[in-house]
């Protein structure tokens, strides 16, 4: 499988990336890892005239915690994040997530902003982003704006980040108390795309009750889905078992999954019932672990 | 239009025109006439042509050889010494770690940066560490006994032993 | 435990020397397939159909031919001109090369490009313009037999339906009457499902003809060189292609499986595009032309029975198959074989009668029925015994050991005829089970498994127990095309001591450059490491069938012995006349003869053969060589006993495979290490049907899953560490009492794997699922049960 042909631009800073993005418009693609998008266009279900790779910009690629926030730039690669020993004090979600996305090969050069800006509902990131409250910063020929992540996706494929634009970084609020993160999803094989997968961010106070919850679901919805009820169902409980098993028979039922080879749609409820129980229970052992 | 491009092949440099769409994979099978790096499957699920660049294993089937410019490539060509071969290679020798011999190169090279960042891992580790090659052949049994080996020898320990474990 | 009666250095059997040929591998070396490099080399892509069944209207191929670099667009018109555009398949059924009218399968070729670059090729490919007119398929093979289904292969004059063939064996009659009268019967319909070899290299070809010399070589992707040269000269000596014009070279291989034995269309346009041209021209397939078009394996659908009384005595078992075939009967099948060695299917028991039947209908799929690291069609009927002896457990509550304990061949029933017409050459099953349920601890295992049942715990143990049935095969029964099952060996050693010995089979990853070493070291006493062996290479290597089907160790291994055993004789005359002793006075040891009851007085085989090119005794014919085509007197029968245990999360049903010993009897090993290697791969392409494998077609004939992102390969995450072990049971007939390895392990984890997954849903009133089984699969026949919210979701 080969590419049908293209021009190619690797410019070097952001403002020059964003120039020839706006004076491609439509036919140009940008290239972050590549990863999602070369393998389209071998298949030449993608075939921009243009691609901008965005690998020779400078002071995109960084973990940083900054006014109560970690901040991480869009073309930090998903390896950097499952290794991060910084991330991993607030978020051992990311080491869970990054473990099941693709293989290590891919994990090297697949890039956190590419892998939340190709808006793909079968993406792992995006439920975790969800569930910590993330946004991300977008950067356009007139500036930058931020974006809660609940007004990213707007459908297949389709996000925010507007024709002339380019996401820059996300920002994840760091919690100040006690809380705990964890992400699993069923695959069929190692490296598949989630048959069904759930993100569980929680916030404890000092009584063991729940303040805050982010349950966001993988590859169950058209788009990245908030389970809101869930999330509801939680907060202002000690997370007793009638407390999970709500939230957990409403993360099945506020689903939208299709059937397809993964699975039927009942099956694809059963499976984010399953884990979004098991997940609010090891996020919660994370959180009281010590 | 095609670009020119500059960049190191187990350390030597070579500068040469591509089509941007150029497959890095391509690239080095064709273009610079290495051949020891496969082609299995197209979508980058397979891993046969892994290399590294700049130290980090990478599949060159889903990279453009324009994104390799300026870069350091290695490839299973390039891993041995003038001292013999590497660990890695002995490893996959002494242990039967291969058969048809077609997702080795690919295999070894993604066992490298593994090693590197994990000099003395566990089965599992390894396991899930070459998650993105696949082997048809050798049921992985005694590829993760070559990793172990090439990792043993790379930290100048005590060599596992090579010969065959049988229930008895 | 293995003996071996040469010493390390020289190297004979039973020594795990490591591989010959790995060097070249591990420096990047291999020279595959799609590693030549001819000057001026065109290069082929190939124009597929989407749809499954449809009338060819229109090929336009104006506006590719405008583009720069392209040489050539040959369609199924072109080809017709030379009555190049059909073929017989080895099983005497006819396929097009490229379609004059109708295309028969999604992806089927329907137009090929000539091109000087691999990326222009690709190009033009998009822009040829095909017209169909689109046809209802026929994709259900049930529905292919409806009155009304229409009548696919309309190229044969006399067809009036879709049905190619009946087969059957056994007693009908008798398994009837018992079926009847028995205290107990089962029976289960299952199907093992189309699968993919998918190895990771796909299939290929650099076609090379010289117009001067009237000479093609074809470097191609063959598992069997002299096979496919002989059929290249069959479909083209009408052009003047004739056998002695063709060499056929198979460089490495990079995998197998059976899916490297059949002539693909892309070879045969390959060598078209050449022969009308005149430059070399290569063709690579892609990975979703390898696994949309290249021979699939298994698809049958099988209704297994059997009949036994209430305390476990097995009497009788009836199978009844549907082979979907696609459009072609283009199986990998000896002649006589429609459904290969379907027929071992009483395994590995004490039928006293069976009765098995098949019947092969066309469907709209690609044609195949390929090995997948099998023998012949043994894999579907060792599923369905395996399966259906553990149905027959469960029935009258027996353990599933016991049962097979009760019912084995007994050791002393050797030579063993079967019901099917079989005579099993020897074997020791219960040696066999034993040692895995020691190595497994099964009995420990039942009572962990009593107790996690009674938590709501999802644990499982499945036994398969199998015999094999490899080799093949004498010629009395056995050939393809007309050409017997022979093979064949060539040793010829060199003034030094050192020698080349070329074979008629070929590697594709087995280790023939060690094996076949150790082999002729065992016989002649030269070390392995002395031995250079050669296949592949049509010009130089004797005739042979090729590698697959287990097949290569039983005949060429044999043939390599009996050429051997040629030059030690040879070897003993001049000794004793270098001696100057009787031959009668000489004994051997490995390496040397020497004077009986005078050990100081010897010659070794190195100085022998030195002599036989310098001072050999006058009218013997100079030089040290033989050659020996092997016509094996019956075929052999490995066997194996293999336990599987299973954890099932009892939630998302995700299964782990905890445990897995495998004990296989293969007579004597040539290679322990290489043998246990090829039992680890074999398992890992056991665990892959059982649990994750299948080509899946949509109504309309759509391939769901035609890349490596859906058509789920395991990789070393899915396989478990496999733990191996061997009993020993020589073959009576084979001159080493070797008996072949490479498949077995494909064919008895399947069902070993099911039987566990089945076992541990044993509480839940599950009594089969297809394969591969899954999770999703699991809880499909949960609900059905009725079981999931009751006693999974809340327990």
């Amino acid at each position: 499988m080969i590419p049908s042909t293209f021009d190619y631009t690797a410019p070097s800073s952001l403002d020059e990336a964003l120039k020839l993005l706006h004076d491609f418009g439509d036919d140009a693609k940008i290239l972050a890892g590549g990863h999602s998008l070369i393998p389209m266009m071998k298949l030449r279900f993608a075939e921009p005239e243009h691609l901008i790779d965005l690998n020779n910009i400078p002071g995109l690629s960084y973990l940083k915690i900054e006014g109560g926030m970690f901040k991480i730039g869009a073309m930090t690669r998903e390896v950097e994040t499952e290794e991060s020993a910084e991330i991993a004090v607030h978020f051992p979600i990311f080491a869970d997530v990054a473990k099941l996305i693709a293989d290590p090969q891919v994990r090297n050069f697949g890039t956190l902003g590419g892998n939340l800006a190709h808006g793909d509902a079968a993406n792992d990131q995006p439920a975790v982003m969800l569930a910590l409250d993330a946004s991300v910063e977008i950067a356009g020929l007139d500036g930058r704006r931020t974006v809660g992540i609940d007004d990213f996706f707007y459908g297949f494929y389709s996000t925010a980040v507007q024709e002339g634009e380019i996401l820059t970084e996300i920002l994840i609020p760091i919690p100040s108390g006690r809380s705990g993160n964890a992400y699993h999803k069923v695959e069929r094989k190692v490296g598949d795309y989630a048959t069904g997968g759930v993100a569980v961010h929680l916030e404890f106070d000092e009584q063991g009750i729940c303040t805050k919850a982010g349950i966001g679901l993988t590859n169950v919805n058209p788009t990245p889905l908030r389970a809101v009820r869930s999330e509801a169902a939680l907060v202002g409980t000690s997370l007793d078992d009638d407390a999970i098993a709500s939230a957990a028979q409403y993360a099945s039922e506020d689903c939208n999954p299709s059937s397809d080879l993964r699975g039927d749609i009942d099956y694809k409820r059963h499976i984010i019932k399953a884990v979004t129980k098991k997940m609010i229970n090891k996020a919660k052992q994370r959180a009281f672990k010590n | 239009m095609k670009k020119e491009i500059t960049l190191k092949i187990n350390g030597e440099e070579f500068t040469k025109e591509v089509e941007p769409r150029t497959l890095l994979v391509h690239f080095i099978r064709e273009d610079i006439g290495m051949t020891g790096t496969h082609i299995g499957c197209d979508t980058s699920s397979c891993g046969a042509c892994t290399i590294l660049i700049d130290g980090k294993s990478a599949k060159s089937c889903t990279i453009l050889a324009v994104q390799a410019a300026g870069k350091e490539i290695t490839t299973v060509e390039g891993i041995a010494t003038t001292e013999g071969a590497h660990p890695i290679q002995e490893g996959f020798k002494e242990n039967h770690g291969l058969h048809c011999g077609f997702c080795t190169p690919g295999m070894m090279l993604r066992a490298i940066e593994l090693l590197e960042k994990n000099p003395d891992p566990t089965e599992e580790e390894i396991r899930w560490g070459i998650s993105g090659n696949l082997c048809r052949c050798t049921g992985y049994n005694n590829i993760v006994k070559s990793i172990k080996y090439a990792g043993a020898k790379l930290r100048g320990d005590e060599l596992p032993s090579t010969e065959p474990e049988f229930v008895e | 435990m293995i003996q071996c009666k040469t010493s390390k250095e020289i190297g004979g059997m039973g020594h795990s020397m490591k591989r010959k040929e790995d060097d070249r591998f591990i420096h990047g070396k291999g020279n595959y397939t799609d590693d030549v490099k001819l000057p001026g080399t065109l290069y082929m892509d190939i124009v597929r159909s989407p749809y499954a069944y449809a009338k060819i209207k229109n090929i336009d191929s104006s506006e590719a031919l405008k583009i720069p670099g392209v040489l050539a667009v040959i369609t199924g018109k072109d080809l017709e001109q030379y009555n190049l555009h059909w073929m017989p398949t080895l099983m005497s059924d006819t396929q097009m090369v490229l379609p004059v009218d109708t295309v028969m399968y999604q992806a089927q070729e329907v137009a090929a490009i000539i091109a000087t670059e691999k990326y222009i090729a690709r190009d033009a490919r998009e822009a040829v313009r095909v017209e169909y007119e689109v046809m209802k398929p026929v994709v259900d093979p049930f529905k292919a037999l409806d009155a009304d289904a229409p009548v696919l292969r309309t190229d044969k004059p006399d067809k009036k339906d879709n049905h190619i063939w009946h087969w059957e064996v056994g007693q009908k009659e008798e398994t009837e009457k018992i079926f009847e009268e028995a205290e107990v019967t089962v029976k289960e319909q299952m199907h093992i499902p189309r699968i993919h070899v998918a190895s990771i290299e796909t299939c290929g070809c650099v076609a090379s003809y010289d117009k001067v010399d009237n000479y093609l070589t074809m470097y191609m992707t063959t598992q069997a060189p002299h096979a496919i040269r002989t059929v290249f000269a069959l479909v083209a000596g009408h052009v003047g292609l004739t056998e002695e014009k063709i060499r056929v070279i198979s460089p490495d291989i990079g995998g197998g499986f059976g899916g490297k034995v059949p002539v693909y269309p892309g070879y045969v346009i390959a060598i078209a595009a050449s022969f009308l041209i005149g430059k070399p021209v290569k063709w690579i397939e892609d990975r979703s032309e390898n696994l949309q078009a290249d021979s699939f394996a298994r698809d049958y659908h099988i209704t297994a029975e059997l009949a036994g009384t209430k305390d476990g005595k097995i009497l009788a078992t009836r199978m009844k198959v549907l082979a979907d075939h696609g459009y072609t009967d283009a199986s990998a099948n000896p002649s006589k074989f429609p459904t290969g060695m379907f027929s071992i299917g009483t395994g590995s028991y004490d039928y006293p009668n069976a009765f098995m039947e098949a019947d092969a209908v066309y469907t709209n799929k690609p044609p195949g029925g390929v090995a997948y690291r099998c023998s012949f069609r043994v894999t579907e009927a060792v599923h369905a015994i395996e399966r259906i002896t553990d149905r027959f457990a469960l029935e009258i509550g027996k353990d599933p050991a016991a049962l097979r304990f009760q019912n084995f061949i007994k050791k002393e029933q050797f030579p063993y005829h079967s019901p099917t017409g079989w005579e099993y050459d020897s074997g020791d099953y219960e040696a066999g089970l034993k040692l895995a349920m020691k190595g497994v601890d099964y009995d420990n295992l039942r009572i962990e498994q009593a107790e996690k049942r009674k938590k709501g715990e999802l644990m499982g143990i499945g036994l398969s127990t199998f015999t094999e049935i490899v080799g093949a095969g004498p010629s009395k029964d056995f050939d393809i095309l007309g050409i017997k099952m022979f093979d064949s060996a060539e040793i010829r050693v060199h003034p030094t001591g050192k020698a080349i010995a070329r074979f008629g089979t070929k590697s594709q990853g087995q280790g023939h450059e060690t094996t076949y070493a150790q082999i002729i070291a065992e016989e002649l006493g030269i070390p392995a490491k002395d031995i250079q062996i050669e296949e592949g290479d049509t010009d130089t290597a004797p005739y042979g069938l090729g590698t697959y089907a287990s097949r290569s160790t039983p005949t060429a291994g044999a043939a390599a012995v009996m050429a051997a055993r040629k030059l030690r004789d040879k070897a003993k005359k001049i000794a004793a006349y270098l001696l100057e002793v009787s031959e009668d006075d000489l004994e051997w040891e490995p390496g040397k003869f020497s004077v009986k009851g005078a050990p100081e007085k010897s010659k070794t085989i190195q100085e022998i053969v030195f002599a036989s090119y310098t001072n050999h005794p006058q009218g013997m014919e100079a030089g040290f060589e033989a050659t020996h085509y092997y016509d094996p007197p019956n075929l052999t029968f490995p066997s194996g006993a293999y336990i599987c245990v299973v954890d099932i999360d009892s939630d998302t049903f995700e299964i782990k495979v905890r445990r897995f010993v495998a004990i296989d009897d293969a007579g004597h090993i040539i290679n322990p290490m290489i043998a246990q290697g090829q039992v680890h791969g074999g398992l890992t392409q056991g665990i892959a049907p059982a649990m994750y494998e299948e080509l899946i077609y949509d109504d309309d004939g759509n391939i769901l899953n035609g890349t490596l992102m859906d058509y789920l390969v395991p990789t070393a995450v899915e396989s478990p560490s496999w733990e191996t072990g061997h009993t020993v049971t020589p073959s009576p007939h084979h001159p080493i009492g070797a008996k072949g390895i490479g498949e077995s392990p494909t064919v008895g984890a399947p069902p070993a794997i099911a039987n566990a997954i089945v076992d541990a849903l044993k509480p839940y009133g599950i009594t089969h699922l297809d394969i591969p089984i899954t999770p999703y699969k699991i809880f499909k026949a949960l609900k059905e049960k009725g079981v999931l919210d009751k006693n999974i979701v809340e327990s």
